[in-house]
């Protein structure tokens, strides 16, 4: 797979490690009502979906950003890729 | 039709005239106790232990295509019980057992064979980690030896002994383990179901479940509704998009995980080799394949075909531990979905659906676990409680924090 990064331009994805749902950047608010089970929920659940997929990617071997790429899960095509510092953190998706 | 050595006689003298199908292929019907879907091992093997155990309850099994054409019909046969943490431990020593006597209960060959597992030691450290699981392991009474370098020689005198970055040191070994057939696993149990009165349904896929008030009342097939009393998901790699139908979401994401077999070669090793710190285990088939696989791709993935930079890193595996691997010829590579959990063990539980059941997170071992994933399931949809070798593989191990994390590396799927 080639991930093509914003500044970069096409990379192997082997330069990559992965992390997961871009969701885990929404992480909850730990004084709100609840956290508890909104942390549980973030830790160990997953949409898992089979289709469009928003996923970390950490350009570890390469200039060290995290990337949110834009994958379908069920042909391994990309369909794009941000910066990851460049999307809102915290922001409702 | 039962099989035996003089029935094989009796038709290799009359023309082969009195074989008659494994299992009919009935239309479903209106309404069952318990419907399974998931025409894999585990769905036939929950099928088979329900009528078996539980004769009067009307069971099907609803496969979207055809039996084992999941996992069940990919993995690399691996049967083992080596595992070191008291949640898992019993249970897949249960699995063994139930393996060891497989093809008397299903009177079906599945070429069960019993040659042994060794785990390649590298360090002192890995030998004390090696050790320790061992130990847990003949307290279950799995049993375990553990071997010096000079045994594992003797054993395996074609390994490079002397690699640079991981040289062998040892290898702890279970002589119970060793592989079985999978698709035979798969047909003996389908057999032994549809003796029992079980309908095996194929090519009829689950598109959603009806569900009201909190209970289930069926499931939605391509195939027309389908009632039933309770209703035991058991897909394997499509766990999450299968329980999304329900509105649920699970501690699991979905992986490729990719296995290879050689050309055919004549008897070369022995049992099953693991090369955990290069990503890398063999085992070689009857039929004479060298069948290898290492690490999953590690990223999300529905497609049940993965990518060339794990061939590469197999192979170099391979390469590395058994350099003569270089001249054999590469047959067929393939690739499964695997259900990954967040803590790399399974669930078998109750849902927050009344009449809804699950058997999953199987990760890359489920084919061991097998029978006993199957008995323990049964066990559950027939009594509503959990079979005692189960009863850590609970839904809310995750928020209640007891997590059975055999590779201790936290809530990360890929890594398990
Ligand atoms: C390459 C590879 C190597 C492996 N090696 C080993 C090994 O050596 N040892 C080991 O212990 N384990 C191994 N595993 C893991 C093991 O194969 C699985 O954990 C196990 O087979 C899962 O259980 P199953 O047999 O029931 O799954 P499956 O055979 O995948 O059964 C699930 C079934 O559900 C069906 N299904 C899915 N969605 C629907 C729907 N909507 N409606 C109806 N039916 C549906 C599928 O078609 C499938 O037939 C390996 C896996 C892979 C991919």
């Amino acid at each position: 797979m080639l991930i093509p990064h914003p500044l970069l331009g096409l990379r192997d994805s082997q330069e990559f490690t992965y992390l997961g749902d871009a969701a885990l950047m929404q992480r909850p608010d730990p004084a709100a009502d609840g956290a508890e089970a909104a942390f549980c929920d973030y830790v160990f659940l997953r949409d898992n979906p089979a289709g469009v997929h928003r996923e970390l990617w950490f350009h570890e071997q390469g200039d060290r950003s995290w990337l949110v790429v834009t994958r379908d899960t069920t042909t391994h095509e990309i369909l794009g890729a941000e910066l990851a510092s460049n999307l809102k953190l915290g922001a409702a998706q | 039709m039962k099989f035996s050595g003089f029935k094989v006689v009796k038709e290799a003298l009359t023309g082969h005239k009195g074989w008659a199908p494994l299992w009919r292929n009935p239309a479903p019907k209106a309404e069952y106790d318990i419907v399974i879907v998931g025409g894999g091992g585990h769905g036939l093997a929950t099928a088979f232990y329900l009528a078996k155990t539980f004769g009067e309850l009307k069971v099907a099994v609803v496969e979207k295509g055809w039996i084992g054409s999941g996992n069940a019909g990919r993995n690399t046969t691996i049967i083992r019980s080596n595992y070191l943490l008291p949640g898992n431990q019993p249970f897949y020593e249960l699995s063994m057992k139930l393996w060891e006597n497989l093809e008397q209960e299903t009177n079906f060959n599945s070429m069960v064979s019993q040659r042994g597992i060794i785990n390649l030691i590298h360090t002192d450290g890995q030998r004390d980690a090696y050790r320790r699981r061992g130990n847990a392991m003949m307290i279950s009474g799995a049993g375990a030896r553990l071997l010096s370098r000079d045994e594992v020689k003797q054993m395996l005198p074609f390994l490079n002994f002397d690699n640079a970055r991981f040289p062998i040191k040892g290898g702890l070994m279970q002589p119970r383990a060793g592989t079985a057939r999978h698709d035979g696993v798969v047909w003996g149990y389908a057999r032994g179901a549809d003796a029992r009165g079980v309908d095996i349904i194929q090519n009829c896929e689950v598109t959603g479940f009806r569900i009201e008030n909190g209970k289930v009342l069926g499931v939605e097939t391509s195939r027309g509704f389908i009632g039933a009393k309770k209703v035991g998901v058991s897909v394997a790699g499509s766990s999450g998009r299968v329980m999304a139908k329900a509105g649920m979401r699970l501690p699991i994401e979905s992986h490729v995980l990719q296995a290879f077999v050689s050309e055919g070669l004549k008897p070369t090793i022995p049992g099953v080799i693991t090369f955990g710190a290069g990503h890398f285990y063999v085992s070689q088939s009857d039929k004479g394949g060298l069948v290898f696989g290492g690490d999953i791709d590690g990223y999300n993935s529905y497609a049940q075909r993965g990518n060339l930079p794990v061939v590469e890193d197999v192979v170099e595996g391979g390469m590395a531990l058994m350099p003569m691997i270089g001249r054999a010829r590469l047959l067929r590579g393939w690739g499964g979905l695997v259900d990954m959990s967040m803590d790399g063990s399974p669930i078998i539980d109750k849902t927050g659906i009344e009449g809804l059941y699950f058997n999953g997170a199987w990760n890359y071992g489920g084919f061991k676990a097998t029978p006993a994933a199957g008995y323990c399931f049964a066990h559950l949809l027939a009594t509503d409680h959990p079979h005692e070798v189960a009863t850590a593989f609970r839904f809310d191990r995750f928020e209640r924090g007891y997590v059975i994390d055999e590779k201790g590396v936290g809530a990360q799927p890929n890594l398990h």
